[in-house]
């Protein structure tokens, strides 16, 4: 089974790499960009049957540090 | 005092630390590589050090927080022996959930290595007992994730705790409420971003770091 974890950090945490990706798309002249947020993709193939808490723990326990991070699975059809 | 450093793929101021705990004590630490399950007997200190464990993957500290030796670290922290997370140690110890908050990338996203002023804010702690509440020092920082992170309800109770052992006394790296350095709720475990280990001889340019290490040993010896 593939997934797709997408971590992202939480609203309310300044993302400092986010801003800083905004101010240099607006430097090459693209307008109207806002609400830049920097993450992390993350493709697994876990065995079949992986149930969904046990994924869910991967994701809390190493994949996303749920102090600043939020997580969000995506299984591919 | 018996102390030992843990050394993790990518620390690089395991021999600082280890420098500077021989001056001190007058005994050579064991240098405990990651991969082990077990530490020595009757440590009087368990040092994290510096560097760029498992070279910052995923997260600053996060790999290393997940090492074999790591568990054995939690274990010791929990029956009271005192751990100290000097930078990258620090950002080990939040990720391994033996202090609150997480350590994020610098405001201004610069490396930032330089001499800083810091403020003790709690002198009565196992490692500040040899300064004053409100004294300045100068100590060295040398970090790309030292933004201290928390959310308010956490921060306020660092600060109603007597938990923020250092706050910095410039702008160094966004820190929130300019934070360097905080205790776990027991006293026992400290992880702060500048470098006291640093801070030793007259030839470091300043002996700030030196009475971190004479407290904690007149306190455990």
């Amino acid at each position: 089974m593939k997934l797709r974890i997408v971590v992202t950090l939480k609203n309310g945490v300044l993302d400092q790499q986010g801003k800083a990706i905004e101010h240099a798309l607006a430097g090459l002249g693209f307008s109207g960009v806002d609400q830049v947020r920097a993450g992390k993709v993350f493709e697994l193939d876990v065995a079949d049957g992986t149930s969904d808490a046990q994924i869910d723990e991967m994701c809390r326990k190493l994949l996303a540090n749920t102090v600043i991070e939020n997580y969000r699975v995506e299984k591919a059809a | 005092m018996k102390t030992a450093v843990i050394v993790f793929p990518g620390s690089n101021c395991d021999r600082d630390l280890a420098v500077a705990l021989e001056e001190v004590t007058g005994k050579r630490p064991d240098m405990v590589w990651h991969g082990e399950t077990e530490l020595p007997d009757r440590l009087g200190l368990i040092a994290l050090p510096g560097g760029f464990s498992y070279g910052d993957y995923l997260r600053s500290g996060a790999m290393a927080a997940r090492s074999p030796v790591m568990r054995a670290v939690v274990d010791a922290a929990g029956r009271g022996v005192p751990v100290l997370g000097v930078c990258n140690g620090f950002q080990v110890l939040t990720e391994a959930g033996l202090l609150p908050g997480a350590l994020m990338r610098n405001a201004g996203l610069d490396f930032v290595c330089r001499d800083v002023a810091l403020t003790v804010e709690n002198s009565q702690s196992l490692f500040t007992s040899r300064y004053r509440s409100g004294e300045t020092l100068s100590v060295p920082v040398a970090h790309h994730d030292g933004n201290f992170f928390a959310d308010d309800e956490t921060l306020d109770r660092l600060e109603g705790e007597g938990r923020v052992a250092f706050r910095y006394g410039e702008a160094v790296n966004g820190s929130a409420r300019s934070i360097a350095g905080i205790l776990n709720a027991e006293g026992n475990v400290l992880g702060m971003m500048p470098h006291p280990e640093r801070k030793i001889e007259a030839a470091h340019g300043g002996t700030d770091g030196r009475r971190l290490f004479e407290g904690l040993l007149e306190a455990v010896a």
